[in-house]
């Protein structure tokens, strides 16, 4: 599955993934111990804080559900607002966790396995967070089932199967699943290492059975390869989809801002960019904590901060491509939603996504930073807000004054929304925290394919 | 495996230097022809083939600089043929600056001044507004300037490429990495523009945002296309012992996937443009449904469904025979597409398909395939001190 180059023949100007003499026994110590030991402090002062925001959020869903939509700051002309922008938010968060373990499984980078683990169970937590966004904005959440596709006692009421919010629900649940399975298929052999080196029956017994019984056998081994390449394959276009359909929801319609047929490819980079950032931002804190800086090295970080380049510079073209259409196109309503995002009202909003998104992320063209640690984590958290704005920008702005003067508005969150967007993060870094409790944040078993290969003791001596 | 290094450089045979020209003496004839029959219709097949040949010599710019930036070993091996290909750039822009300079008007709607003049019935509010961008002064500086990058930066990949053959030091590849991923920042931008400047002015109304980048897809498919068939010509000339299954199996996967994404941006564009129907949008595929429909509908079958099953397994992508039988349709599937650009805005519905097409198409065919042969005799088809050859020819999948 993974590149077979023998250990002599790479060449040595390829930097070693993993650092320190390792044996294979060393990495399952140095891999098990977050899970096997006790949680420190640090741990705990995390968890607490972020299932305390994750309640405050539950509170404001609660009183959202009994008070209705009305207690957010919608209005009749922005009717979709700031949950939109954060149900984008998080959905883009995800994709970096299935281009990791997808893509560039099919690009066969070898890098990846260091951080594909904790990648795809961001995957998994955004999704969920997403997810939360539009089940809540329907306003009677208790009837989301109606949103699929069934026969139903109202006679000939069918869902719209000509609307994109449509194809979300079919995109975002099969992406879900696919995601799910994909990253449950690559625990198994690790959960399995737990399993035997368990010292208590609870915990031999709860592995035992997470890991099906998983031997390690080459036929164990056949199977599960096989299975990762067909789940590789048909991730890559799920994953373009799910953000190219979350597009279609805006660019489908004729708003002028909305309606741009560059908006799949463009909302797919920008995704993988927030993604990255995402990743970034988690596993600068994590190697720390849990002590991987030589499985999680410099040069993983250096090579993600090449993507983070790669698609901020993407975004940044389809940013620049988008306002010169629109002056091009003599339309002059297109011209006019271009002129007011970047001078409006909003403008604010429009210079804080420039900033962020376009300029901040070409720091990493010099090598000193993108392979400083402290500079990747904060350019990570501009590039975190950046692309929030970028949707809040492209949803609020286009909307707030579109084809009708006399519905201008302005539209602003109350507490109630912010709250819950706030719980949504406390939802996210409190899955986080438990995983890291209790699976292996790095894929022990594929790392290891990789060490006579890529450790900096065995590079260039061959095997 | 040391001894697959060799310092061979590809020799010319009798029909290597008679065949194209007989195919260059082809499109002379053709392109005659179609100035005797119709100067709008010969201007217009000239734009075609020129842009269709110089962008699968850009994309082979853009293979060599995002491997270097992706530092890619594999792709060690045969990185002289696209190295090669881009010889046919400077033919292609030169090309490109004659035919705007002296068939502009026949091409280009917006070129003709009495749109610009207020008291004239012909004045053109929406492309006045325009006039700031598509004038003919700036029209041919960006030309000109993307001549200057383009074959500036390949003409730079092939000096350290083969000052690295000679002396053997690490310094050109590092300068390559370099050159590469500043290669990828000035063809994110001149990709999109060039693409607007040649073919989307065409029809000078219309626009699209994703109009870049799906032209962009469709020239790295299709110089995909042109790579994996050079080197199989020379494998099977048995030059390329060092290239084996493996390799041709990446190529083969760079033209399915890249097959694919074409599709999906096609896909894209039309969609959203038919959902929303807009009519100063709709209009550009509206002509081509109307006037164009067998060749328009016949494009996706012939660039998606064909390259999709031919190329899915992982055999076809490993046989020799099949990647021809791929490369040829996609060679042909995309000059199909950029046929459907380039003639709606320009002829109209008095297209054709006959010799003056078909004769431009293989004159510079043979002009693409005579300057490539030629830059492959001047160098050996194996890089001799790359730093990641030993990887490609150990390179294993």
């Amino acid at each position: 599955m993974s590149t077979a180059v023998n250990a002599k023949y790479e060449a040595e100007v390829r930097d070693p993934l993993i650092l320190g003499k390792k044996s294979y026994h060393q990495m399952t110590e140095d891999i098990c111990r977050p899970i096997e030991g006790k949680a420190n402090k640090y741990w705990w002062i995390a968890f607490i804080i972020s299932a305390t925001t994750m309640l405050w959020g539950i509170l404001c869903l609660a009183y959202t559900i009994g008070n209705g939509i009305g207690s957010w700051g919608l209005n009749k002309t922005v009717g979709w607002a700031w949950d939109i922008t954060n149900f984008v938010w998080w959905i883009g968060i995800g994709h970096a966790g299935t281009l990791i373990s997808a893509i560039l499984l099919l690009f066969r980078q070898r890098w990846r396995m260091s951080i594909n683990r904790s990648a795809e169970a961001m995957t998994i937590f955004a999704v969920i967070c997403a997810g939360l966004f539009p089940v809540f904005h329907t306003g009677r959440p208790w009837l989301d089932y109606w949103m699929l596709p069934l026969p139903n006692q109202f006679g000939s009421l069918w869902v719209n199967f000509n609307s994109p919010l449509l194809w979300d629900v079919f995109a975002i649940s099969t992406y879900f699943s696919v995601s799910l399975v994909f990253w449950y298929l690559g625990l198994i052999p690790d959960l399995a290492t737990i399993r035997d080196r368990a010292i208590t029956p609870t915990k031999k017994f709860i592995y035992g059975l997470l890991s099906f019984g998983w031997k390690g056998t080459a036929r164990d081994w056949l199977r599960f390869e096989e299975v990762a390449l067909v789940l590789a394959g048909l991730s890559t276009p799920l994953v373009l989809s799910v953000h190219t359909i979350v597009s279609f929801d805006f660019a489908t319609s004729i708003v002028p801002g909305w309606h741009t047929t560059i908006f799949p490819p463009y909302f797919v980079a920008g995704a993988i960019f927030s993604g990255f950032a995402m990743v970034l931002t988690l596993m600068l804190v994590a190697r720390k904590v849990l002590s991987l800086e030589e499985y999680i090295t410099i040069q993983h970080i250096e090579l993600m901060n090449k993507i983070i380049i790669l698609t901020g510079s993407i975004v940044g073209v389809a940013y620049i491509t988008e306002f010169f259409m629109a002056w091009y196109s003599g339309v002059q309503y297109e011209a006019y939603a271009f002129q007011n995002r970047a001078f409006g009202p909003y403008w604010w909003a429009y210079w804080s996504m420039m900033t962020c998104n376009v300029i901040t992320p070409q720091l990493f063209w010099f090598k000193k930073i993108r392979r400083s640690a402290l500079a990747t984590f904060i350019i990570s958290i501009f590039v975190n807000i950046g692309m929030w704005f970028e949707r809040f920008v492209i949803i609020v702005t286009s909307i707030h004054r579109d084809y009708l003067p006399s519905s201008w508005t302005m539209y602003s969150p109350t507490f109630i929304e912010v709250g819950i967007f706030v719980g949504t993060i406390g939802l996210f870094f409190t899955c986080f925290l438990v995983f890291a409790r209790v699976f292996p944040v790095i894929a022990l078993a594929e790392l290891k394919t990789i060490m006579k290969k890529t450790s900096n003791q065995y590079k260039g001596k061959g095997v | 495996m040391e001894q697959l290094i060799s310092n061979r450089k590809y020799e010319l045979t009798r029909n290597n230097k008679i065949i194209p020209i007989v195919m260059m003496a082809i499109g002379v004839i053709a392109v005659v022809m179609g100035f005797m029959t119709d100067k709008t219709r010969a201007w217009a097949v000239l734009l075609h083939n020129d842009f269709y040949f110089t962008a699968m010599a850009l994309a082979s710019a853009f293979f060599i600089a995002f491997n270097y930036a992706a530092q890619a070993g594999w792709a060690v091996g045969i990185k002289r043929i696209p190295e090669a290909i881009t010889g046919f750039l400077k033919f292609g822009m030169v090309g490109l600056i004659l035919i705007f300079i002296f068939g502009h008007h026949d091409l280009y709607h917006w070129t003709h001044p009495e749109l610009y003049d207020k008291a004239s019935p012909e004045y053109d509010r929406i492309l006045a507004g325009k006039s700031g961008f598509l004038n003919v002064p700036f029209y041919i500086t960006r030309l000109v300037a993307y001549a200057i990058i383009w074959i500036g930066f390949s003409m730079a990949f092939r000096k350290h490429s083969l000052l690295e053959d000679t002396d053997g030091n690490i310094v050109h590849y590092k300068k390559c990495v370099t050159l590469g991923a500043v290669f990828l920042v000035f063809f994110a931008v001149t990709s999109s523009t060039s693409a607007w400047d040649i073919l989307m002015s065409i029809d000078s109304h219309w626009f699209s945002t994703l109009f870049g980048w799906y032209t962009f897809a469709g020239l790295f498919v299709s110089g995909m296309a042109m790579i994996t068939m050079f080197t199989l010509y020379l494998k099977g000339r048995g030059y390329m012992d060092h290239i084996n299954e493996n390799h041709l199996h990446d190529v083969g996967k760079f033209m399915f996937a890249f097959s694919i994404f074409w599709t999906y941006l096609w896909f894209s564009q039309f969609m959203l443009i038919w959902y929303a129907n807009l009519p100063e949008e709709v209009v550009y595929f509206h002509t081509r449904w109307l006037h164009y429909r067998t060749m328009w509908i016949g494009n996706f079958f012939v660039n998606f469904i064909a390259p999709f099953l031919i190329l899915m397994t992982r055999d076809a992508k490993r046989q020799r025979i099949i990647l021809w039988v791929g490369g040829c349709i996609i060679f042909l599937g995309h000059w199909i597409d950029v046929y459907l650009m380039v003639m709606p805005g320009t002829v109209g519905t008095e297209w054709h398909l006959g010799f003056i097409e078909f004769g431009t198409m293989i004159g510079f065919l043979g002009l693409f395939i005579w300057s490539t042969l030629n830059e492959l005799s001047k160098a050996a088809i194996v890089p001799q001190h790359h730093p990641m050859m030993q990887e490609s020819l150990h390179h294993h999948i």
